[in-house]
Order: structure tokens, then C-alpha cells, then sequence
């Protein structure tokens, strides 16, 4: 099966082309047989991998490689390769499986739209570049996919391209990702320069065995490790989302609801992590960038959480949320927690996805309507996305036995391992503000009296089992997926953290971590584990204090009348936004404005229509010596045969 | 005693002269195309006269050159004259102007 790797990626690609090209004449039977076809293909195909990959190579920590086509360019040779091993097994294993249940979800979500097959053909082109990223061998595939996720990211979003908003903001995602993409490639020109390849089985073994290749200082200040890693990084902040480049992702939010999903929660942004992850053996050479990059993703943890507790729209709620959970994976990243990241990569993308696909079952039965405001008592109407929204949020509330408690709590116990109490404390917070501000849009939507119209409350139901299906589905994966990783502490000795182990072959085991994880005491850590779990719960109940029951709507307003100013600032987003517009978009568009009427107007359009005036008068005067009059013309010739004497006689 | 050559050419330059003034001035067109067959002419004679100084005929050979061309010339330009004069009732190349700015 293994030598049916490339059929993954390149399956969808044939859907989205025969979708795209044809997608118009087909019956739409037919086009959600090939969207929805093509990434079942893929599933399958990649179970099949996996399963052999898991009999075959991880018991001897070996990588599948395959190359299918070798580009050569003088001296750079790039492969056309892709590449099988534990965590490219991961991540496709997640892509797959929440890819194909989104499609899935899609046919239903998507089926009254007009562009229906427009729609597939993008989700198959997202789902192609998505898993062209993470099966590639070397950086430049990952690149060709990380930017053709970056295309269909700009095109879903900007779906509607008939309104004002979406275009704008498919604009805005993949301008501020360019952003991220441009340090990317500084990155990857430093390492090819160094390295004549960009292949990962030739980079990372000849680093680790020779450390002393790119520790020398490469730039005043940075090592070639630190210059690398940090250009990866910042390309991961576009990306990913993380201050100062997370700007795109509420905005994303124009898309429809299962590109939200897929796109934005559980695999494009996670690419940047991705990248982190498998770039370890760089980023442990660089320890300061790595510390910034901690330091980047609590921040940006905390700071999007905040945002998140004022926010009226379910979806950006979400979003978010989102940024916030990306944030906690730059924690771990950044500490050596490499496993732990991935890790919280898998159980979001399965809790994200359902919270996500669970809102947009919302506001399905809405008819349209996104704001939380209007909502409410929806429980009664819609019992199973009721009872999965709720798993989704118990799960990324860090509730023990879910998923996410086990993925949240690796990587706080990967900051106290490390006795970084700042940044243990911050994802603690965060923790508490995560499961308040989704427990907030729970009780809003679900709980207490409706708040909308009349119109919509007749319009009310539960959405089809093309929707409910794909709920479930992840819902089960959004209490289970957290098994493969289970603490030492909480096995009794036993251990049983699966995926840790599984990721060892890629991930050399930082010093600071591997000393780390013995040096709390048992008590120490059930302490910690206590506290979390006693937090996540408080900020349930305090939700459910602030908001619970009928009048769940007036109940919180009355907080953001007592403290006014936090409250604008929260639900403002900080005037991030309106400050990006003051500082940068405006001088740019001055600039711009400048370039145009004066260099290209003025100066360049000038230069050349000088050179016609100057044609045009020569033309004016010279026409005088066209009087028509012969005999003129005859003394012109005259006197030219005597120039031509004179010449030839005397010059 | 034969003729000094100079004065052959002499005679030449004038008739050249004269007719280059004659092309140039009159407002007939049959007038100038008479003074340009004078051109022609002291060419001939130039010709002619330094054949004979030479004493190698190709010179008188041009001649015969010149004048069929001379003849063809003038029976295009007669008929192009023609050919005006049918529209413009007149050869006075002053009104033949309608090339003008």
C-alpha cells in the first residue's frame, strides 16, 4: 500500500480540477460524489499507509521515502519525494480523517449554495496542498504545499465573492501570510546556502551529528540555527496565527462555517507548528528564539482568550479560541515539548473542528444567523449538536478524561518541568479563560429563552445526519484521542504515553526536558494536575454563574456594564486592528499614492508623452515644407545634388 | 586642328546651367520638361566629347543609353501631363498644389 503514498495528495487534486473544470454541468450528485469521493480515497489510502507503515517501519524507527521525480536547476536538485515517518503519520492521519468528515459535512452545510461545485473544487485543492505539505521529504514541497494552502485559504474564505466583506478579508489572510511566507523563504535560502539541499534526511542528521555547523555566528547577534529558526518562526506566525500576524483568522471568518473547520481549526494553521515540530533538531540549537518562541505563544494564548470572553459571534468566539490554542502548541514548541505540541495539534483539531461544525449546525438552523444575542434555548431543538458542542467544549476546557485535558496538561507540566512559572501560570489562566468564555457561548446559544425572531424560531431544527453524522464521529474522537498520550503520573507507573514514543525517532529529546521530567516529585505534579483541573471547572461554573439560565443575555450584560472600559477594549479586539490601519496600511497606501501620481504619472507617463509632444511638434513645424508646389521640390533636389558634389569632391 | 576639349565642355556646362534654371523656373510644364532634355543633352555632349578625347567609344555607347531613356522619360511625363490636365484644365505646375500642408 505503501507505494500508493502518492495517490493521496494527488487524488484530491484530480477532484478538484474535474470539479472545477466541469463541476458546472455535472448533476450535483455527481459533484459531491467526486468532493466527497476523492478525500475518502485519500482516508483510505492513508489508513492503509499507516497501517503498514506502523507493521513494517516504526518498530525499527524507520522512514518510508519514496522519490517520484528529481528537479535539477544547475546546482540545486529538489525531489519530488514524499516521505512517511512518525509525525508526517500523525499529521496524516489527522488531515484525513477530519478532512473527509468535513466534506462530508459540507455536502449537507453547502448543498442549497450556489458554487456548490466551485466549493468542492477548493476543499479537494486544500486538502491536495495540505497533504502535500506534510508528505513531502524535503522543504520546498512542504513550501509548495504551505503555499497553496495559503491560495485556498484566500480563495474559501472570499467565497462570497458578491458581498463586501469575504473578499476583503481573503485579501487580508493571504497579504498578512505573504508576510510570514517571505521569512520563511530568507529562512530556507540560509539553510540551502548552507546545506546545497533542503532535504529533511539530509539536514537534520548532518546537524545533529555536527551541532558546530550552525552554531557559529551567522548574522551579528544570531547562529545560523538562530537565524533559521527564527525565519521559520516568523513564517509560522503567518501562518499559525500568533502575534503580531494573527490578524487574518477572525476575520477568515466570512467563509462558510466547514471551511472555518477544516482550514482554520484544525489543519492549515497548525501547518505552522508542523513545521516547528519537524525543524526540532534547528530549534534546539537555538535556544533563545526558542524561548521566544514560548514567550510568543503564551502571550498570544492569553492575549486571544481575553479577546474571546467579549465576543458576540459564535464564530468568532471560535477563532479566537483558535489563535489561543495555537498559542498553548508555540508554548510547548518552544519549551522542547515537541511531542507535546503535536500532540494538542491532534486533539484540537478533532475538538476545534467539532466545536466549529457544531456552530455552523447553529447556524444552519438560524437560517443565517451568526450572532449569539439572537440565540438561545436551542438545546430543546437541536440535541445532538447540543450534547457534542458540549463535549467539544468540556473537551478543550481541559476537563480530565477528555482529550484535551491530556494534551493541555503535557505541555503545562512541559513549563513547570522547565520551572518557567510564568509561562506555567499564564497557560493556567488561560486554561480558566478558555473554559469560561466557551461555556459562555454555550449557555448563550444553547441554554435559557430564544432571543431571535419569530421567523427564526419557526425555522428551528436539527440539522440533517450529514451534519449530525460527522458531529458524532468527532465527537467520539474528541474524548478518545487523548488516550494515545496518557502522563506517566496518571497510568500508576505504568507508561503508557503511546505517542511520545511514538514521535521519539524525529524528535531528539532536549536535555532540559528528558532532566525535567523527573525532577517535580509525584506530588508536585498531582498537585499541579489538581490545580488545572480545579481551575478549568471554576471557570465553568463561574460561567454558568454569569450566564446560566434564562436570562443568561442580561445577566452577563450587567458585568460589561460594571467594568465598561475592559469590556469595549475586549470586544474591540484591542484595537488591534484599527492600530494595523493606522501605523502600516495607511502610510503604505500614502506610499502608494505618492508612487502613483507623482513616479508613475507624473514622472514615467511624463517622460513618455514629453517624447510624443516633442514628435508631435517637430511634425508641426516641419509640415511647412510640404507646399505641394513642384518647383520647390525640384530646387530641394537641386540643391542636394550640390551638397552631394561637395561631399564627394571635397569631404 | 581639332577643337580644344575644354571648349566642348564649356559648352556642356552652359546648356546644363541653362537647363537646370529652365527646370527650375518656368511654369509650363512642357517648358520644363524641355529644359530637362537640355540637361540631358549637355550630358550627352560630355559624354561624347570626352569619348572622342579617349578615343574609346563606350562613351558614345552611354548616349545611345541616355537618349532611349531620355525618349521614355519624356513619353511618361507627356502622358502624366495628359493625365492632369484632364482633371485640372491646366499645366501650370503652381497649381498643382494639392500635396500642401
Amino acid at each position: 500500500m505503501l507505494e500508493l503514498l502518492w495517490l493521496i495528495p494527488i487524488l484530491p487534486l484530480a477532484g478538484a480540477a474535474i470539479n472545477g473544470l466541469l463541476g458546472r454541468r455535472m448533476p450535483k450528485a455527481l459533484v459531491t460524489a467526486v468532493g466527497v469521493g476523492a478525500p475518502l480515497a485519500s482516508l483510505v489510502i492513508a489508513l492503509g499507509c499507516l497501517w503498514q507503515y506502523a507493521q513494517e517501519y516504526a518498530p525499527g524507527g524507520r522512514t518510508f521515502e519514496d522519490v517520484y521525480y528529481l528537479w535539477t536547476a544547475g546546482p540545486l536538485q529538489i525531489p519530488a519525494a514524499f516521505m512517511l515517518d512518525a509525525l508526517s503519520a500523525v499529521m496524516l492521519f489527522v488531515v484525513t480523517f477530519v478532512g473527509f468528515w468535513i466534506h462530508v459535512y459540507s455536502a449537507g452545510y453547502m448543498g442549497h449554495e450556489e458554487g456548490y461545485s466551485r466549493y468542492f473544487a477548493y476543499l479537494n485543492l486544500f486538502m491536495s496542498a495540505m497533504l502535500l505539505l506534510v508528505l513531502g521529504n524535503n522543504f520546498l514541497v512542504m513550501f509548495v504545499g504551505w503555499e497553496g494552502v495559503g491560495l485556498c485559504s484566500y480563495l474559501l474564505i472570499g467565497f462570497y465573492y458578491d458581498q463586501p466583506v469575504p473578499p476583503a478579508a481573503g485579501k487580508k489572510a493571504f497579504i498578512v501570510n505573504r508576510i510570514g511566507d517571505f521569512a520563511f523563504l530568507l529562512g530556507l535560502f540560509a539553510l540551502f546556502a548552507k546545506f546545497s539541499t533542503l532535504t529533511y534526511t539530509e539536514i537534520f542528521p548532518r546537524i545533529a551529528a555536527q551541532p558546530g555547523l550552525v552554531t557559529g555566528e551567522y548574522v551579528p547577534g544570531f547562529s545560523l540555527a538562530a537565524f533559521v529558526a527564527l525565519c521559520f518562526f516568523v513564517g509560522a506566525m503567518g501562518k499559525s496565527a500568533q502575534i503580531p500576524l494573527y490578524v487574518w483568522l477572525p476575520d477568515a471568518m466570512a467563509g462558510p462555517t466547514p471551511v472555518s473547520a477544516l482550514i482554520h481549526a484544525a489543519t492549515m494553521v497548525t501547518a505552522g507548528v508542523y513545521m516547528v515540530v519537524r525543524s526540532n533538531v534547528i530549534y534546539q540549537l537555538a535556544p533563545g528564539v526558542s524561548m521566544f518562541v514560548a514567550i510568543i505563544g503564551a502571550t498570544t494564548a492569553i492575549f486571544a482568550a481575553s479577546i474571546a470572553l467579549a465576543q458576540t459571534d459564535i464564530k468568532k468566539v471560535l477563532a479566537y479560541s483558535t489563535v489561543s490554542q495555537l498559542g498553548y502548541m508555540f508554548l510547548a514548541a518552544g519549551l522542547g515539548a515537541y511531542s507535546a505540541a503535536l500532540f494538542h495539534v491532534m486533539t484540537h483539531a478533532f475538538f476545534k473542528a467539532l466545536l466549529f461544525l457544531g456552530s455552523g449546525s447553529v447556524i444552519h438552523a438560524m437560517g443565517g444567523e451568526q450572532d449569539m444575542r439572537q440565540m438561545g434555548g436551542l438545546k430543546k431543538h437541536m440535541p445532538s449538536t447540543y450534547w457534542t458542542y458540549v463535549i467539544g467544549a468540556l473537551a478543550i476546557s481541559g476537563v480530565p478524561l477528555l482529550s484535551g485535558f491530556f494534551s493541555k496538561d503535557e505541555i503545562l507540566h512541559a513549563a513547570a518541568s522547565n520551572h518557567q512559572w510564568v509561562l506555567w501560570a499564564v497557560g493556567l489562566i488561560t486554561a480558566g479563560l478558555t473554559a469560561f468564555y466557551m461555556f459562555r457561548s454555550v449557555f448563550l446559544t444553547f441554554h435559557g429563552k430564544f432571543r431571535g425572531t419569530h421567523e427564526q424560531e419557526h425555522h428551528l431544527h436539527e440539522s440533517p445526519p450529514s451534519m449530525t453524522v460527522p458531529l458524532w464521529i468527532l465527537a467520539v474522537g474528541a474524548v478518545f484521542a487523548g488516550y494515545v498520550g496518557v502522563p506517566k503520573l496518571l497510568s500508576m507507573g505504568r507508561d503508557l504515553n503511546r505517542f511520545h514514543h511514538w514521535l521519539e525517532p524525529v524528535i531528539a529529546v532536549p536535555q532540559g526536558l528528558e532532566a525535567g521530567e523527573h525532577n517535580l516529585g509525584a506530588g508536585m505534579e498531582w498537585a499541579l494536575v489538581l490545580i488545572t483541573t480545579a481551575v478549568a471547572l471554576t471557570g465553568i461554573f463561574l460561567s454558568r454563574s454569569f450566564y446560566g439560565g434564562d436570562n443568561g443575555l442580561a445577566k452577563g450584560r450587567t458585568w460589561a456594564q460594571r467594568f465598561p472600559f475592559v469590556h469595549r477594549l475586549l470586544e474591540n479586539k484591542y484595537y488591534v486592528d484599527e492600530i494595523y490601519d493606522a501605523l502600516i496600511v495607511r502610510p503604505l497606501a500614502a506610499l502608494s499614492r505618492f508612487f502613483w501620481k507623482v513616479v508613475d504619472t507624473f514622472l514615467i507617463d511624463g517622460a513618455v508623452n514629453a517624447g510624443a509632444f516633442l514628435t508631435e511638434l517637430t511634425g508641426d513645424v516641419g509640415r511647412f515644407s510640404t507646399t505641394g508646389n513642384v518647383r520647390n521640390y525640384a530646387l530641394y533636389f537641386f540643391l542636394g545634388v550640390i551638397l552631394l558634389f561637395w561631399w564627394i569632391a571635397f569631404a | 586642328m581639332s577643337v580644344p576639349i575644354s571648349w566642348y565642355l564649356l559648352l556642356a556646362a552652359a546648356l546644363f546651367a541653362i537647363g537646370t534654371i529652365g527646370a527650375l523656373t518656368r511654369r509650363n510644364g512642357i517648358s520644363i520638361f524641355l529644359s530637362i532634355e537640355l540637361m540631358l543633352n549637355a550630358a550627352n555632349l560630355t559624354l561624347v566629347a570626352y569619348a572622342r578625347q579617349m578615343d574609346d567609344r563606350t562613351g558614345q555607347l552611354i548616349v545611345f543609353f541616355v537618349m532611349a531613356v531620355a525618349a521614355a522619360e519624356a513619353a511618361v511625363g507627356l502622358a502624366l501631363f495628359i493625365a492632369v490636365f484632364r482633371q485640372r484644365h491646366t499645366i501650370d505646375v503652381n497649381r498643382m498644389n494639392l500635396m500642401r500642408w
